[in-house]
């Protein structure tokens, strides 16, 4: 990986109410890739998110951005960072008090003094970036799955951020809207220059776009690599999840109980 | 045991009440200290007045005339009985100035625009817009919590007074209009009997406090809901019973201070 990083997750731990989340998670994300971190749904990935967003703070260990340990950041220098990074969520978490255009407007109101005309301008190049000019008087509402993804898309890349964050993009569309938020990710990325960090658990679409794979089981990093490595992996775990089978390391049952004892069965 | 686990949960809800009126509290002074957007950007809070305020005004424009038709009546049936009818402006005046108008408005207020903000908030939160604001250095206490409050602390006296303004109306209606009383008496015994600095704008104050009251209980409990469809419910229920048992106790304690020893 590049020594360029622009984020630097160092030997992280993370716990709720003493109940581990992330155990000595090490990263690196290089200036200009784009990375996923994959695993299973409650593995940890969004934790890392909200780590480098600022959000959680490490019990142990450090998130460093554009050389800034987050957790010692104030109030303050906290928000100025945040204004470099965007971050789209899993359904998008668009305003729904708000139409399409005043959701793609809202950082540039709230952190710029461009005069409306300029904030106008900038919002239809967005939109028509993600291929939604047109739609700018629509309420949230009235969008699809798909449309309402990408209109989050938008607003996430307003003011063109370094670091731009993907919770679960993938979630809930459909074949084609996959395809076309999955490429969009893609060219934002190179179009701006920036880094982008994508949390799923769809293999496919997402080995298709990024530049390296980590993945996460139980708060650990377990396996690491470009999207060819991964595909080529035959780590076992790896191996299951990419290919989607139903014998490997993943259980399929909740680990607790004897159920054979539960029911009076001999084992 | 049982008598171990009633303790137990008495102790817990008792700390857990505690805790929550901590964090009211600190949340409260957090809204105070971020205010500054709401009036530097004061159209942010005419939005938020208009759905606060301007929406309440249908239920409290009808029930304020019900009201008044029935104290209207009632004062009447009473004062009669005492020759004294021709009080009934005054009456009516003072019943709604200085009691009805206030905690009436307020109950309404509650029930409808504070239980809206409740559930607004809390869905926000559920589908992470709030989240979203925090994530883009936007500081959702100044974004959409301060707006919300103040719109609230400003309208709530205002809807106050219309109430108030419409029951003399339908106590007007009842009187003078339905029964017959004396138009001139009715007006002039109220003129002579509320008092501008005593009665109105000690109503005045009253309305203020429920205001802040309400929305910050209603705020509260949006920003403080599980982001779940059961947990915004909860809020919501939250919401108009604390708010309503909080207008009660508080008027009493107002009162007490306010008109002792009339």
């Amino acid at each position: 990986m590049s020594s360029q990083a622009l984020v630097e997750i160092r030997d992280v731990n993370f716990a709720y109410d003493n109940r581990p989340i992330l155990k000595g998670i090490n990263m690196t994300f290089p200036r200009g890739k784009l990375i996923a971190i994959m695993g299973l749904s409650g593995c940890g990935k969004t934790t890392i998110l909200r780590h480098i967003s600022g959000v959680l703070k490490p019990t142990r260990g450090y998130v460093k951005v554009d050389g800034q340990v987050m957790h010692e950041l104030s109030q303050d220098n906290l928000y100025r960072m945040r204004r470099k990074m965007g971050m789209l969520f899993q359904f998008g978490a668009l305003f729904t008090d708000m139409t399409v255009y005043d959701n793609v407007a809202f950082q540039m109101r709230e952190h710029t003094d461009l005069p409306e005309d300029i904030i106008r301008d900038l919002v239809m190049m967005k939109l028509h970036a993600v291929g939604l000019y047109g739609t700018q008087d629509l309420m949230p509402a009235e969008l699809s799955g798909g449309m309402a993804r990408r209109v989050a898309l938008a607003r996430t890349v307003a003011l063109d951020p370094m670091l731009i964050m993907y919770d679960e993009p993938f979630a809930g569309l459909d074949p084609i809207s996959l395809t076309v938020v999955g490429n969009l990710i893609r060219r934002l990325n190179n179009a701006l220059g920036a880094t982008s960090v994508l949390v799923t658990h769809d293999v496919q679409e997402s080995l298709k776009v990024v530049d390296y794979v980590y993945f996460v089981s139980n708060g650990a990093i377990i396996a690491e690599g470009t999207a060819d490595e991964i595909r080529a992996s035959d780590e076992a775990f790896v191996r299951q999840f990419v290919h989607g089978e139903m014998d490997g390391p993943i259980p399929f049952h909740y680990p607790d109980g004897d159920y054979n004892k539960d029911l009076n069965l001999r084992a | 045991m049982p008598v171990i686990k009633n303790l137990r949960s008495i102790g817990h809800r008792t700390v857990n009440a505690v805790w929550r009126l901590g964090f009211a509290t600190r949340f409260f002074l957090m809204t105070l200290f971020y205010s500054g957007p709401s009036f530097r950007r004061f159209h942010l809070t005419i939005r938020e007045m208009f759905f606060t305020g301007v929406m309440s005004l249908i239920i409290i424009l009808v029930a304020g005339t019900f009201v008044g038709m029935v104290l209207g009546l009632q004062g009447y049936e009473t004062l009669k009985r005492y020759g004294s009818e021709s009080a009934l402006g005054s009456l009516v005046a003072l019943s709604l100035v200085r009691e009805l108008g206030p905690v009436l408005a307020a109950l309404l207020f509650a029930s409808r625009a504070g239980s809206a903000m409740t559930a607004e908030i809390g869905l926000m939160k559920a589908t992470e817009q709030i989240s979203a604001m925090e994530i883009m250095a936007v500081n959702p206490i100044a974004r959409v919590v301060a707006p919300r409050f103040w719109a609230g602390v400003i309208s709530m006296p205002l809807l106050s007074a219309l109430f108030s303004a419409l029951g003399v109306f339908g106590g007007y209606v009842v009187g003078v209009v339905m029964i017959g009383v004396d138009e001139g008496s009715f007006w002039s015994q109220m003129q002579a009997a509320v008092d501008f600095q005593h009665d109105i704008m000690n109503g005045v104050i009253k309305s203020v406090v429920f205001g802040v009251a309400v929305t910050v209980i209603s705020l509260f409990e949006g920003y403080d809901a599980p982001p779940t469809a059961e947990g915004v419910s909860g809020a919501t229920t939250r919401t108009v019973v604390e708010s309503s048992l909080a207008i009660l106790i508080l008027d009493f304690i107002l009162t007490a201070f306010m008109f002792r020893g009339d």
